[in-house]
């Protein structure tokens, strides 16, 4: 499956700072950013279960959000990226 | 195992430098960032450039069951980098002793062979369906000459009369190759097969080709729990993953040199693509190893009919599930390795 995870974490405090760099490496080490609080993850259900525990573990709930969107495999057929950052796609070849 | 297969990391540009940031792989091309690839989407990392390899992302990787192969410029495998192996200790000690024993070894290279000479077999019916006169017939007599190797597969018994039908087998299939290639370029022709150096173009991108299966296969083995270095119809050597090798066999026709012969029809590939040396020898330039690369990892996700296990399967994830076909083989749950084939 492919979930889309967008999140808003609050940067008054550095403790809000070390939240976001931490909600960040989780989505980095599991998908790709798409934009700077978007990522794309395609995902098996084990993975998914271990990475929404650790966001939720790390969020702190009455001053960040977090939203998952789960999508059809066949959704990034009936997707347009416009302009600079053109997400990798992690499914393609990966040829570097 | 997973239910898709995991894609490969390549790296083709020199002086790339790939390094660890969390459990992500971070690809620098000459100090600039290109990529970072979660360590969780791959099952392994193909250098086919002179790039390196942080010992940190190497540690990163043998954790995560990666494999990381370096690759010289012909596409023959330096140097392969894994952890300590994993897997199931009873399943490799089952390995060896079918190795040490005459009659597992014959029964298991019987059916490398048959499903080698099957595939080679299929390649050329198809030809002659859908050729046309004397192509179509040229085809169909080879097809019929190697049903014959086939069955004296079957009554073969003994391992060096095996390995003759093979060779006899793959030269009854190379002597038409040429014709399936459909192009007007002089050089984009088949003159035999010819390795160590190859001879032209077409062979250039078949070792090349081979050697990418053969680094999937051998992933795909040691991800059941085998031992891709101790194999059956190849003899044991050092350095040789004779295991990899013998599965390759039966996915050389319907996975390189059907990729071979599209690319080559469909102009993808071209003359331009390769670079003559010294001694007559060809190799694929670095924009034809990318176009190549590009291709066969795009037919991995193509789907196919799997015969033996009716279940439909990618092109991908066709070595995972004979490996472990084979593993079910070694340890006595199937009384034959089912060699993969194409309906």
């Amino acid at each position: 499956m492919l979930v889309l995870v967008c999140y808003d974490v609050s940067t008054v405090t550095a403790e809000g700072r070390r939240r976001l760099r931490r909600v960040a490496d989780l989505c980095e080490n599991h998908g790709v950013r798409v934009q700077f609080s978007l990522f794309e993850c395609p995902i098996d259900q084990m993975t998914w279960l271990r990475l929404r525990h650790d966001l939720l573990q790390t969020m702190e709930s009455d001053e960040d959000s977090l939203r998952f969107y789960f999508i059809d495999e066949d959704a990034k057929q009936k997707t347009e990226h416009h302009g600079v950052r053109k997400p990798l796609d992690l499914r393609g070849p990966l040829v570097f | 195992m997973t239910a898709q297969a995991q894609n490969v990391l390549y790296v083709l540009s020199d002086g790339a430098y790939l390094s660890r940031d969390h459990d992500t792989v971070v690809v620098k091309v000459d100090g600039e960032r290109r990529a970072q690839v979660p360590i969780c989407q791959i099952e392994g990392v193909a250098v086919l450039a002179r790039a390196g390899v942080s010992p940190e992302l190497l540690g990163g990787l043998v954790d995560a069951g990666v494999f990381v192969s370096f690759f010289g410029y012909g596409g023959r495998l330096l140097a392969r980098v894994d952890g300590i192996p994993g897997g199931n200790v009873l399943l490799r000690k089952a390995q060896v002793r079918a190795s040490d024993n005459a009659a597992a070894t014959l029964a298991l290279a019987r059916s490398f062979v048959i499903g080698k000479v099957a595939s080679e077999r299929g390649q050329v019916r198809r030809a002659s369906r859908d050729g046309n006169g004397e192509s179509a017939e040229v085809f169909g007599a080879a097809a019929d000459r190697l049903a014959i190797f086939s069955r004296r597969a079957l009554e073969a018994d003994n391992l060096d009369e095996l390995r003759g039908i093979e060779g006899g087998a793959a030269r009854e299939y190379f002597q038409v190759f040429d014709r399936l290639l459909k192009t007007d370029e002089a050089d984009l022709r088949f003159n035999g097969r010819s390795r160590r150096p190859p001879a032209d173009p077409i062979n250039a991108m078949l070792s090349f080709g081979y050697a990418l299966l053969m680094r999937d296969c051998a992933a795909a083995l040691a991800g059941v729990g085998l031992d891709p270095a101790i194999g059956f119809l190849h003899e044991d050597r050092p350095g040789r993953l004779g295991l990899a090798l013998d599965v390759m066999e039966e996915l050389r026709a319907p996975v390189v040199d059907r990729l071979v012969i599209a690319l080559v029809n469909r102009r993808q590939i071209g003359a331009a693509h390769f670079r003559k040396f010294e001694g007559a020898r060809w190799e694929m330039t670095h924009d034809g190893r990318r176009s190549f690369i590009a291709a066969y990892q795009a037919a991995k996700s193509d789907q196919i009919k799997h015969i033996f296990l009716e279940q439909n399967a990618s092109w991908g994830l066709v070595p995972h599930l004979q490996a472990r076909l084979l593993a079910r083989t070694l340890r006595g749950d199937i009384i034959a390795y089912p060699p993969f084939q194409l309906k």
